[in-house]
């Protein structure tokens, strides 16, 4: 008896709740990370090569999407992004495969892997309800005012996903975005992009709004600098600049100043970037550097 | 209705003794800069030179950089947060203790009125280093991250319209969390941040710990390209702001930028008019206007907008526009001629692009620099008066019919910083507040400061933000790594 010829998954953007090709019509080849002795890489997928124009829709998709992202409860927000977290344990066995290929990792390695993926996307969406009391408060002025400070999602946030951690990178560094109703669009890893678009398929499945999440496969130094000079876009993560092909997350900074966009820079030391070890459970701070505070007075009186 | 005049009550300048020239302050010394031109600050109200001023050259920067990381690494950084603490709590005793000589130096060298610089300013400079004294041996409460600490070297470049606050916006949280500073003060009003040095010295404030320079565009530019600077602080025009954005890209050091402002101030119809009208007055009027958050743009509900209008017009006929040494002084005086120059051509455009011009036609001084309290009604939103910052006493007013259109126009702005609301009505102020992208927002009330209460704006306004626990965050590093 001859194998079954196994039914092949065609890999493309997600923009605005829809998985369009590219508008380009550009594909690009990725392959299997090298693993043992196979010197010949193993082509994976001809995975969508995302445009200029792809990441300008992605934008107009995040932004139509913003205000009722942010306008939801935070309860809600939590349970829609919890059940991202399910979905993805039900497409464990897919999610493995890919971060196997794309990581070059053993089975059990790309097992731990996923299950820290998931588990931090579960950490992040328990965030949404209790960060704005962490975070914000009372302010004891000196005065008969009612004063309060609340984080408040800064917009629009464009995400350079990190090129070496596929899936559990990429969910770091997207959750803490969109928890607090900020929507976004991420370039995924150039050379790994196919957890990306099993995320994505996690993400439509769920109950997370079309355009909450977008994300762009293709070359990141071509793309990102679009986003990064875009006026519709209110902040960047530069966390994978670091080890992208011809990218210099100082000139994309340079770009993100002309509407003073908020910047998280790569990790590292002076110029060079590094793709910061996601394992360990994170702080706030990727949470924070998407937010705004605003601050409320009111005075007291009879 | 009757118009009561008032007698002369002018503030005595006998409490300043303003020497002719200033050095630099660098290492704990007033030194002489090492080139440069000096140049000279004026009464913005008579135009009578107040004394010669030095222009910090790059190397003068390079020194005080140098003087400031000397006693960062040596002092400062060891020192217990407690001991930082106590520095912090004397410089805000010995400001109390000199506030009405430092109130009439502001007023002097900036042209606000005195009842501003004494019952508004220095008050708040003293609260500023009062409050961040008691954070200095608190910071691992302050919900930061683990370890708290300083970063090191901080460069503050402020404005001139408090210029006094504005340096202790700056100074205070630095050396709470425990940095040192190079700071520069606006070259129109250097005089207090000079007096200041004095106050650290009579504080016996570790030298080097702040060091202040004096000095323009220049100057400010060094301070922001010098490499031992390790983080910027900058409040000032958007345009500067971008430039310092630019300056830092692709490098580690660390900024926070509070820029410009075109606030909306929204009235309701069923607002209390005569508070609202008050707080309109309080909004754009106070301090001239000069004020980065400063409620420029008046959103009222258009059937109660005749209303506004008129009783808006019959109040401003009753503010005192003229000496801010006169205790009695609602408005002084514009803080320089190339200010006065911008708000004057700002104003022409608005005649010339449609918009109704109206002022009290009050009387003015001879000599100093000075705009009447102005309204600009049956603007439109495309306007430059509706889009610029104009930061001076001139209030464009729109109008809207219902809270959403309200939302719309007051948020069409690339300016996120401040914004009012007008309304008796309590649901629709906190839904308002929910939908109005500004760092602040006054309901019932406005211009209402405090070193508790965290400031700072959205979108092209700026980042980071300045008071409070929030203003912290930009001081300090955490985790254990350098």
């Amino acid at each position: 008896m001859s194998a079954r010829v196994d039914v092949r998954k065609t890999y493309k953007l997600y923009i605005g709740g829809k998985f369009p090709r590219s508008e380009s019509g550009r594909s690009y080849e990725v392959m299997a990370a090298p693993t043992g002795r196979r010197t010949t890489p193993r082509f994976l997928a001809n995975a969508a090569l995302g445009s200029r124009k792809d990441a300008r829709d992605a934008v107009v998709a995040a932004r139509k999407a913003q205000p009722g992202w942010a306008g939801a409860t935070a309860y809600n927000r939590g349970q829609v992004l919890y059940r991202v977290a399910e979905v993805m344990e039900g497409r464990r066995a897919q999610l493995v495969q890919d971060v196997r290929d794309a990581e070059g990792l053993t089975a059990a390695r790309a097992e731990a892997v996923v299950s820290a993926a998931v588990d931090r996307w579960v950490w992040y969406a328990g965030w949404s309800d209790k960060y704005p009391q962490v975070l914000g408060g009372l302010n004891p002025v000196a005065g008969p005012y009612f004063d309060i400070s609340a984080p408040e999602p800064t917009g629009v946030v464009a995400v350079l996903a990190p090129q070496a951690s596929s899936l559990l990178g990429l969910v770091s560094v997207v959750a803490p975005v969109v928890v607090s109703g900020n929507t976004c669009v991420v370039l995924a890893s150039e050379e790994r992009p196919l957890p990306a678009v099993d995320l994505a398929e996690c993400l439509a499945t769920s109950d997370v709004p079309g355009g909450v999440v977008n994300i762009v496969t293709g070359r990141t130094a071509e793309i990102a600098p679009w986003l990064a000079s875009h006026r519709d876009v209110g902040a960047i993560d530069l966390t994978g600049a670091a080890d992208a092909d011809g990218v210099d997350w100082g000139e994309l900074e340079l770009a993100a100043a002309e509407n003073l966009k908020r910047v998280l820079r790569p990790g590292g030391t002076g110029v060079t970037a590094v793709e910061p070890d996601f394992e360990p459970v994170p702080d706030l701070s990727r949470l924070s550097a998407f937010l705004e505070t605003k601050t409320v007075w009111h005075p007291k009186g009879r | 209705m009757p118009t009561f005049e008032y007698a002369p009550s002018p503030e005595s300048r006998a409490v300043v003794d303003i020497a002719s020239s200033h050095g630099l302050f660098i290492g704990g010394e007033l030194v002489e800069a090492t080139g440069g031109t000096p140049f000279k600050t004026v009464n913005p109200a008579t135009e009578e030179v107040l004394s010669e001023v030095s222009e910090a050259t790059a190397d003068d920067v390079d020194a005080a950089v140098r003087a400031a990381r000397t006693a960062y690494t040596r002092i400062w950084s060891r020192m217990s947060g407690a001991d930082r603490g106590k520095y912090l709590y004397r410089i805000a005793r010995i400001i109390q203790e000199r506030s009405r000589e430092l109130a009439v130096l502001e007023t002097l060298d900036n042209g606000k009125p005195i009842k501003e610089s004494r019952d508004v300013d220095v008050p708040l400079v003293a609260a500023h280093f009062f409050y961040h004294a008691g954070w200095a041996d608190k910071l691992e409460y302050a919900a930061l991250g683990p370890n708290p600490r300083g970063i090191g070297v901080v460069g503050q470049v402020i404005p001139w319209n408090f210029p006094l606050l504005m340096l202790a916006w700056k100074v205070a949280p630095a050396l709470a969390t425990g940095n040192t500073v190079v700071l520069k003060p606006a070259e129109t009003t250097p005089l207090t941040a000079l007096a200041f040095a004095e106050i650290c010295r009579q504080a016996d404030l570790p030298p080097g710990v702040v060091n202040i320079v004096t000095g323009a565009g220049a100057t400010g530019q060094a301070i922001v390209d010098h490499p031992g600077i390790d983080k910027l602080a900058f409040t000032g025009s958007t345009g500067v702001g971008k430039m310092i954005a630019r300056s830092i890209a692709g490098t580690r050091k660390k900024a926070t930028l509070e820029l410009g402002g075109k606030g909306a101030n929204i009235v309701f119809d069923d607002a209390a008019i005569d508070q609202a009208v008050e707080g309109i007055v309080t909004g754009i009027f106070f301090n001239q206007g000069h004020v980065c958050c400063a409620g420029s743009r008046l959103l009222v509900q258009e059937n109660v907008a005749d209303e506004v209008l008129r009783r808006l017009k019959r109040r401003l006929g009753t503010l005192r526009v003229g000496d801010p040494m006169d205790k009695n002084t609602d408005v002084g005086a514009i803080n320089s001629k190339a200010q006065l120059e911008r708000i004057t051509e700002l104003a022409a455009a608005g005649e010339a692009e449609g918009a109704q011009r109206w002022d009290s036609g009050c009387e003015l001084p001879r000599k100093g620099f000075w705009f009447r309290p102005t309204v600009f009604s049956d603007v439109a939103q495309t306007h430059r008066i509706a889009q610029e910052e104009i930061f001076g006493p001139v209030v464009s007013v729109l109008t809207f019919r219902t809270p959403g259109e309200a939302v719309a126009k007051a948020n069409n702005t690339p300016y996120g910083l401040s914004a009012g609301i007008w309304t008796e009505k309590g649901s629709r102020i906190l839904w308002m507040a929910d939908q109005l992208r500004a760092g602040v927002v006054w309901a019932n009330t406005f211009n209402k400061f405090d070193p508790t209460s965290p400031f700072g704006g959205y979108k092209e306004s700026g980042y980071g933000r300045e008071g409070g626990r929030h203003g912290l965050e930009a001081y300090v590093q955490t985790g254990d790594g350098q």
